[in-house]
């Protein structure tokens, strides 16, 4: 099993902590990970994105050339690396935004509007962790056990009282994608 | 038993200060700067000072950072600062100073793209600086070029380790990639710091904690007025630095028994290169990867062994060409070798370094 992924979307989107909590859900079972950052201007207002690759063996490189998934959050990440992913992969993008809709008839693309569902249920902050849901019905690499646990490893302490919203969140993600294509 | 197995998910610079805390380091003197920020503010976060004693201070700027390292240096603690190039560059004067004066201490250089300000993203520019000089005068650092994050962990021990072993600055040399990356990370179980019993009789020879009245003072410094002197010293150190030649070389091969071909590379393009070489072999392409460890001393006879056998080396940097000349001078013209490089902060990828190795070496 190797799953390389991308997320990329703005900064304050959640991109960064969505590939951590995904990444300490894979250490959870067992998995070599690695978690490469965009850093620098993207903390700054940009945009943000991680590269977080899962694998039953040793990563050689952290950096990828195509990814199997590509989570995407907002119209320059699209433009910018829906060429990147493999063929036969798998595209997940948050409709929010988006004007040119992804094009390729290669890959698996689904759909998911987190932005306006956390809007919904009153806490845009759920907004990642919904997202991470909807991925994990699509390429459920990791159980459900194992992302409560990377979840709550990956929050400090003082932010485990909002661990049951965020389960609750991605169990709603995996309700609301759809596949396009 | 329990602590030895702690397996954490961190970023490489958040691993270089648990590691400090864990191997005793008695203090760290820095300043903030991109990518390696997170080394100084993982350490505030801890609060050592609070549990083993160790010191955290941020100084006014890099050139205090290195005094206070040099100054705490000289009386036989074991202390180190953290930077990122341009950082590194105002620490130049001070290292070499503490080279001169012969002291210990751990510099951990997490490159960014140069030359000045540059870019904040990763780079390998710095290897000249950190092998060949940087400072003035005939010194060499002691340089480990960590491959992941378990290796910023390792070297931090092996830093200080070889630092004391040769009265010798020892530099980690990453970059923003290993930096900034998170990985699986096992943490050694908490040393305790040395007590002034054992740095007395360890070190008493030369460093400055006080002198008791049995002996003659030591005295730390690096300036010699005398020429002859100033000679000894400088042979002196020479007969070190060959010392730590013939016995600290430490480097990876992989794949490299049945090459054609060899990819050099370090830190995070070794990584990288680590993939390249499966996807050769996946063409059927007998390439392999030597990865010094060491940068200095540089892997020189490994290499000139492999160039017996082997159609070519590619030196693989993030930077314009430097370590490929120590490349060419361990092949020195027995076999081909050319270099691959991207820079101000572009990486590439594993397969872009196969399309070079194939259009530089394999089709030529």
């Amino acid at each position: 099993m190797k799953e390389t992924l991308i997320i990329a979307g703005f900064g304050g989107q959640g991109v960064l902590s969505m590939g951590k909590i995904l990444a300490y859900s894979g250490v959870m079972q067992d998995f070599e990970v690695t978690w490469m950052p965009s850093y620098g201007p993207e903390m700054r207002g940009g945009t943000a994105n991680v590269t977080v690759i899962l694998s039953d063996r040793k990563i050689s490189s952290p950096i990828a050339y195509e990814y199997d998934t590509a989570i995407i959050l907002n119209q320059q990440s699209l433009d910018k690396f829906e060429a990147k992913i493999r063929p036969g992969g798998t595209l997940i993008y948050d409709t929010n935004g988006i004007t040119h809709h992804p094009a390729r008839t290669d890959i698996h693309i689904y759909a998911i509007n987190a932005t306006e569902e956390s809007a919904k249920l009153g806490n845009s902050k759920l907004f990642n962790t919904m997202i991470l849901g909807g991925y994990l019905k699509v390429c459920p690499v990791v159980t459900l056990e194992n992302v409560k646990l990377g979840l709550k490893k990956s929050l400090p302490e003082r932010a485990w009282k909002m661990l049951p919203e965020n389960e609750k969140a991605i169990l709603h993600g995996a309700e609301i994608i759809r596949q396009v294509r | 038993m329990a602590q030895q197995q702690e397996v954490k998910l961190m970023k490489g610079n958040e691993v270089i200060a648990h590691a400090a805390i864990r191997f005793g380091c008695d203090a760290y003197f820095g300043y903030p700067i991109t990518p390696q920020s997170e080394v100084m503010e993982t350490l505030m976060e801890l609060k050592p000072w609070e549990t083993t004693g160790m010191v955290v201070l941020q100084a006014e700027s890099e050139i205090s950072s290195i005094n206070m390292v040099y100054g705490a240096a000289a009386t036989g603690k074991r202390v180190m600062t953290s930077s990122s190039s341009p950082g590194i560059s105002l620490m130049a004067e001070g290292i070499s100073y503490i080279a001169g004066a012969e002291l210990p201490c751990l510099i951990v250089n997490c490159q960014r793209g140069g030359p000045g300000l540059g870019t904040i993203q990763p780079s390998q520019g710095d290897y000249f600086q950190a092998c060949k000089g940087g400072g003035h005068g005939d010194y060499h650092l002691i340089v480990l070029a960590p491959y992941s994050v378990q290796e910023m962990h390792d070297f931090v021990e092996l830093g200080f380790e070889l630092a004391f072993k040769y009265r010798n600055p020892a530099m980690i040399l990453a970059d923003g990639a290993i930096g900034q990356m998170m990985e699986k990370v096992v943490l050694a179980p908490q040393q305790s710091r040395m007590s002034e019993e054992e740095i007395a009789s360890r070190y008493g020879s030369w460093a400055t904690y006080g002198k008791p009245a049995d002996r003659a003072r030591n005295v730390v410094t690096s300036l010699e007025m005398q020429p002859e002197m100033m000679e000894r010293n400088n042979l002196r150190m020479g007969a070190k630095y060959r010392l730590i030649e013939e016995n600290e070389v430490r480097y990876e091969a992989i794949g490299c028994d049945d090459a054609d071909y060899v990819l050099v590379a370090f830190g995070s393009s070794a990584r990288i290169c680590s993939a390249t070489v499966e996807m050769a072999r996946a063409e059927g392409l007998r390439v392999g990867l030597l990865r010094p460890i060491t940068l200095y001393p540089f892997p020189m006879q490994p290499i000139a062994e492999l160039a017996k056998r082997v159609k070519g080396f590619l030196s693989v940097e993030l930077n314009a060409g430097q370590m490929v000349e120590d490349v060419r001078l361990a092949v020195n013209g027995v076999a081909p070798v050319a270099h691959y490089g991207r820079q101000g902060g572009m990486i590439y990828t594993p397969d872009e370094v196969l399309t070079a190795l194939k259009q530089k070496l394999i089709k030529a």
